[in-house]
């Protein structure tokens, strides 16, 4: 079995207040922020080698991001990926989630046949969650969002569970496809320092726009539909009236607020 | 198809099993505002089997054409067959805008669309104008919502969003008006590239929550199940409901239909006091015009603060049993 995980460096959320947007082509500035793998991706990577572990075969991971991204893609080695694929060209940079897929889907498509693709169902930083059905359109193949269960059947189809408002579905599948998770699907293993030292064999491979079959006017931030128009910070029209005071006094205020507007 | 469709701005009307998502209707509510400012039509778009009675409600709230993809293939919610119907439909009738709930269905249907139609897709937007040319301009939260940003789709169409549950009011149905327009999927077996084998929701009757005055919520920072129950006590005393964020839920402290937010329920008390609660968009969203919010938190720069009336600092383990005392204390004096 063949499982590709595409995963996603993503700015250390511990210094998001030095992030900034180039004036010019209003994309965000990250530069001297380090890079960690995103959160659900490592649940992503943890379905794949269970999967591995039980069935056998081959994961990648593949991940369209700056060329130096190498740190990122070497936790995910680190856990115990086979080898890294870094789709790495200045000529990506500033897409958008359609042209990041488009690049990814061409990065898969040199890779040959898979039985699943996997990634985590959002990102912390741009969180807008769409890149995996994008890849899944662009592959042709079918994919499930949301994914909280995996269950492999011995007939060959798969049953995924997929949450729901207020609930979930169950589908059944058959591979090849591309499935996002949610943490509730696995808890991810913890890397030991040994795991570290062999992931230092292991092979990253970089492609860049020459290695892909891709077509010029879809890439990069010109092949963006979307634009940002600016970014700002949301109006804080609320700021609180702090009560003051230790913590009996403070209580006290509050009560006596809410029995004067007739609550208690 | 022969059929001539008027309306540029689009929404779709999420149904599961006959039964549709507010989030739809309240996207109808803004598109009929947001029409105004362009002169255009708005059409609903509904995807299913046997609609005809969803199509009649759809024609309640404001809409001048419902566009309906009625096939029994399409009885089950799967991505590649809708958005095959919903792709012959937009190369039809050409709209400018199509807009969509950000729920499971919606963030798993609209990428999928946007790539096949090659155009621009903002998600899980929490407000939507148009600029004097008609053009789309999405708000559009990141980085945890500590950061907005206005996205636009300036060269394709349609301009595809996603919105956020409960950030628009539902409207009142009105009286039924519009035509009733059908799409000609073209669909076959072969189109349903997966089986749903089950669906399960939790039933839970409107009322409680919803219609309470006085919510108390507890967040994270509660830490413990043990601690839950000053919420619980607290709520009582102000015989309010119990709400909670989702990581109470997930580890088992509150009621999975207590969860007020994006992927929970929306309340309209009058008073809200919120505890452990760091306040997230995705929390609040479900929160709508409290008379008097109120938070109480250890953390001094916790977001909620931007966002209540009232604020108290420290630990709600002293503070939430101080308050119990003395409002039992005003009820035994009344």
């Amino acid at each position: 079995m063949r499982t590709i995980v595409c995963i996603k460096p993503v700015p250390d959320p511990k210094h998001w207040n030095r992030l900034a947007l180039d004036p010019k082509t209003k994309t965000l500035i990250r530069k001297g922020i380090p890079g960690t793998i995103n959160p659900l991706d490592k649940h992503a990577l943890e379905l794949a080698l269970s999967l591995r572990d039980k069935q056998g075969g081959e994961v990648l991971v593949m991940s369209m991001a700056p060329p130096d991204s190498g740190p990122v893609l070497n936790e995910a080695l680190a856990m115990g990926a086979d080898r890294a694929i870094l789709l790495s060209d200045i000529a990506f940079a500033g897409a958008d989630t359609l042209a990041t897929a488009y690049v990814l889907s061409a990065g898969l498509d040199k890779l040959g046949e898979f039985d699943l693709v996997v990634c985590g169902d959002q990102t912390i930083d741009g969180g807008t969650a769409q890149v995996s059905a994008q890849v899944g359109e662009f592959l042709g193949v079918p994919n499930v969002m949301h994914v909280t269960a995996v269950d492999v059947t011995s007939s060959g189809s798969w049953l995924i569970h997929s949450q729901i408002e207020h609930g979930y579905v169950v589908v059944e599948i058959k591979p090849p496809m591309m499935l996002s998770v949610l943490k509730e699907v696995n808890e991810p293993r913890y890397v030991t320092l040994m795991n570290i030292l062999e992931a230092e064999k292991k092979e990253t491979r970089v492609w860049s726009s020459n290695d892909l079959e891709l077509e010029e006017p879809w890439i990069g931030l010109n092949g963006s539909p979307t634009c940002m128009v600016d970014l700002f910070v949301p109006e804080k029209k609320n700021k609180a009236e702090f009560l003051a005071g230790e913590p009996r006094e403070q209580a006290a205020k509050l009560a006596d607020r809410l029995h004067r507007s007739g609550f208690c | 198809m022969t059929e001539i469709v008027e309306s540029k701005i689009w929404v779709f009307v999420e149904q599961r099993q006959g039964r549709i998502a507010d989030v739809g209707l309240e996207i109808l509510g803004k598109a009929a505002e947001l029409r105004q400012s362009v002169q255009g039509k708005v059409a609903g778009v509904l995807v299913g089997s046997n609609l005809d009675a969803l199509a009649d409600q759809v024609l309640c709230y404001g809409v001048d054409e419902v566009l309906v993809a009625d096939d029994p293939l399409l009885a089950d919610y799967c991505n590649q067959a809708y958005v095959k119907a919903i792709e012959a439909a937009v190369k039809s009738w050409q709209p400018e805008i199509f807009l969509l709930g950000a729920t499971a269905m919606g963030t798993d249907l609209a990428p999928r669309l946007a790539a096949r139609l090659r155009t621009g897709l903002s998600a899980h937007c929490i407000d939507l104008h148009l600029t004097a040319d008609g053009d789309l301009l999405s708000v559009v939260p990141g980085w945890g919502g500590n950061v907005m940003a206005r996205v636009s789709c300036p060269r394709t169409r349609p301009q595809v969003a996603t919105v956020m549950p409960g950030v628009f009011d539902l409207p009142e149905a009105g009286e039924a008006r519009g035509r009733k327009i059908s799409i000609e999927t073209g669909l076959q077996q072969d189109d349903i590239t997966y089986r749903t084998v089950e669906v399960r929701r939790e039933e839970t009757p409107k009322g409680g929550l919803e219609t309470a005055e006085v919510v108390v919520a507890g967040g994270w920072g509660v830490g413990t199940k043990a601690d839950w129950r000053y919420i619980e006590e607290l709520a009582s005393v102000l015989n309010g409901a119990v709400g909670a964020t989702r990581p109470p839920v997930d580890e088992g402290w509150a009621e999975e239909h207590g969860m007020i937010g994006q992927s929970g329920r929306t309340v309209r008390p009058r008073l809200y006091i919120g505890v452990g609660i760091s306040g997230h968009m995705h929390h609040l969203v479900g929160l709508k015009n409290p008379e008097l919010m109120v938070a109480i938190n250890s953390d001094p720069n916790a977001a909620i603060f931007n966002h209540c009336h009232l604020g108290l600092v420290g630990d709600f383990k002293q503070i939430v049993p101080a308050l119990i005392e003395t409002i039992k204390s005003y009820s035994s004096t009344q």
